[in-house]
């Protein structure tokens, strides 16, 4: 017959017993062990200047060819914002297809299929704007996830596992950016990822290599030699909506205030 | 077709991605939830406080509570684009999000109403198992009944004072506990909306409080909106069954009942109003005088495009007209079920100007996006996010509360 003191004495060895191999997982915490090494993988970050965008869209064409995302769906990982700031002081914003064709109409896109026209002498000035995954080093869509389904890995970069996800949505809503959608075939969260099965190997991701006007470039924040970075470090640059507090990676060269 | 594309125009500026996502589905969800919390809170106010005048309420809104439960999550999955993993936020909750809480906080909310019935109903289950035993040549269903009201009891047979009044101390106990997780539960799905910094309209700390307090009105709208129908079914079956069984209660007990119960239930439906109506207005001026960035866009969406919404229906038919019914002196039953049906309809209406409402705008401020709700569906998509849908989930609540009102009568005298 087991008597209370000692059921008492036994469960608290059990539990004693149990916590020192569960401990051992805190003690030889991967990531802890492998940062000791000082093996600092990359941390890949993007730089987009603005001046040099024509707004060819070749590069919202080679994504989606790239990433087999559905030629002709009305969503994509990357686009390519117009902006035209007329005399009157108001800002005209289109992206039509997100710019896959280009902009092959002259008038602005309002939606409903109509077009806005401007008139050459109303425009005080006009750019093109890149836009793709900011790969935050803060990224809401991670905190957000109610399964774990999207992730940041060691370098960076935001993914999401199809095989995971759930499909809510709410890292869609919870991007401030908007570079989030529902992939039409696989039905799960969908977001640029800097062609992370490229950048893994040394190649470029497929939007910089389209682009014929060195508008895109990507780099390793952490290798100070790398173009890239000197730009970032040397030059003046800046981020998409830093209120959010997101931290963005994704950083701009020639950014106007009007940039939504 | 990408999903959203079905039900959403765009107007002026928009980030190609950006859809309405979150549907009727969503609008549904906080609803439902609102419902069971607010039933809940409706029959805590008998069992812990003691309102003796809403003893007979307070049954019926335990048992509709907890058919209102699984309601809860059904819009959730309908919304879901992979129902099939919808059981993963359970089993691999992802504790920085929101949702991840709802596994956690849906079943121990789940356990406490239920548990909690159970206390009020052992006598019953009881009784009535102790009643087919006794039957000289019981039928299959009549054994069948007995297994079922057998099982029910799990070995509990003991119907003494003692027994019983424990019984009655388990039940506060339980009905103390389930009011703060009644009101997490709802809570958390303001949270949900109110900490996606993304969106400039949810983006408030108040939405959970906001959330809480109309979910205690929809709650108790609801409550007395069944009751007057089921008592209404009552009076018409009094009437064709009182000469065959004298024992059932008269026209006139019942009238007088039913009468008595709603002016009382209704005194609370008010206060819960005036404390929903503050903060709701609160947040309105408040985003107003403070008129940051957003406030621009926020002002189009609500002054302009979704005023006839938000003020016409919303504050106007759903507040603001229910609130004088109750308050003319004389409630009869007739105002008091036109009162209900446009609170609920303001509460419902305030969810989807949450929902559709933080969603109208562009997350660049510099476009709008219109729901168009999918009336017919013409496809599985607006089957489950259209109208069809979302009466699906307004309908099966009922459906349960039928089953389980023939295990747990809600009229029986305890």
């Amino acid at each position: 017959m087991i008597t209370r003191r000692s059921f008492c004495k036994k469960s608290l060895l059990i539990a004693g017993g149990l916590a020192v191999p569960l401990a051992a997982l805190e003690l030889f915490d991967p990531r802890k062990l492998l940062a000791e090494k000082d093996q600092k993988g990359p941390r890949w970050v993007f730089l987009v200047d603005t001046r040099k965008c024509v707004g060819c869209g070749f590069c919202v064409k080679g994504c989606k060819v790239e990433n087999e995302v559905p030629y002709d769906a009305n969503v994509t990982r990357t686009w390519v914002e117009r902006y035209v700031v007329t005399n009157d002081g108001k800002t005209h914003i289109d992206s039509p297809k997100g710019a896959r064709d280009g902009f092959p109409e002259k008038g602005i896109d309002i939606g409903h299929g109509k077009l806005e026209e401007i008139r050459d002498e109303d425009i005080e000035k006009a750019f093109f704007v890149p836009k793709l995954c900011n790969q935050c080093d803060n990224p809401p869509c991670v905190q957000v996830c109610p399964v774990g389904a999207t992730y940041q890995t060691a370098d960076g970069v935001v993914l999401v596992d199809r095989k995971w996800c759930i499909g809510c949505g709410y890292c869609i809503m919870g991007c401030p950016y908007g570079v989030r959608f529902f992939h039409p075939v696989y039905h799960v969260a969908e977001k640029c990822n800097f062609c992370y099965h490229r950048i893994t190997k040394g190649m470029q991701t497929a939007c910089v290599d389209s682009c014929a006007f060195g508008a895109r470039r990507v780099g390793n924040l952490r290798d100070p030699e790398d173009p890239v970075t000197k730009v970032i470090m040397t030059e003046r640059v800046n981020v998409l909506k830093e209120e959010y507090g997101t931290k963005p990676q994704v950083f701009y060269l020639g950014l106007s205030k009007e940039v939504k | 077709m990408v999903h959203g594309e079905a039900w959403t125009i765009k107007e002026f500026f928009t980030y190609p991605n950006e859809y309405i996502y979150w549907t009727i589905q969503i609008v549904m969800y906080p609803f439902m939830t609102g419902l069971v919390a607010g039933a809940f809170v409706l029959s805590s106010l008998y069992h812990v406080f003691g309102v003796k005048q809403l003893k007979d309420i307070a049954r019926f809104s335990l048992v509709f509570s907890f058919a209102l439960l699984p309601v809860a999550m059904l819009p959730l999955l309908m919304h879901l684009q992979q129902p099939f993993r919808g059981i993963e936020v359970m089993m691999t909750p992802h504790f920085t999000s929101a949702i991840a809480a709802f596994g956690i906080v849906f079943s121990t909310y789940g356990m406490i109403v239920a548990s909690e019935l159970w206390f009020v109903y052992r006598k019953h289950f009881v009784e009535t198992a102790q009643e087919l035993k006794a039957l000289p040549q019981p039928g299959a269903v009549d054994k069948l009944r007995c297994i079922l009201f057998s099982v029910l009891t799990l070995g509990a047979w003991d119907v003494s004072h003692e027994a019983l009044e424990a019984d009655e101390r388990a039940v506060k106990k339980l009905a103390a506990a389930g009011i703060p997780v009644a009101c997490f539960l709802h809570g958390y799905a303001g949270f949900i909306f109110g900490s996606v910094k993304a969106n400039a309209l949810w983006m408030t700390p108040l939405m959970p409080v906001i959330f809480i307090c109309s979910a205690v009105v929809s709650g108790i709208a609801l409550c007395i909106l069944t009751y007057i129908l089921t008592m209404e079914i009552r009076k018409q079956l009094s009437l064709r069954r009182r000469l065959a069984h004298p024992e059932i209660p008269s026209m006139e007990e019942l009238k007088s009942a039913e009468a008595h119960v709603v002016a009382m239930t209704s005194r609370y439906l008010l206060m819960f109003m005036v404390a929903a109506i503050t903060l709701e207005l609160l947040d309105l001026i408040f985003r107003g005088y403070t008129a940051v960035k957003s406030w621009d866009i926020l002002r189009s969406v609500i002054y302009e495009r979704d005023f006839v919404n938000i003020f016409v229906i919303q504050y106007g038919l759903g507040n603001l007209v229910p609130f004088f019914l109750f308050l003319i002196p004389g409630l009869t039953i007739r105002r008091a079920t036109v009162g209900t049906v446009l609170v609920l309809l303001g509460v419902f209406m305030m969810r989807w100007n949450v929902v559709i409402g933080g969603q109208a705008f562009s997350s660049s401020f510099s476009g709008f996006m219109h729901y168009v709700l999918p009336i017919w569906p013409t496809s599985m998509e607006t089957l489950k996010e259209g109208l069809f849908g979302a009466l699906i989930v307004a309908i099966v609540p009922f459906c349960i509360f039928y089953v389980l009102n023939k295990v747990m009568p809600v009229f029986k005298k305890a």
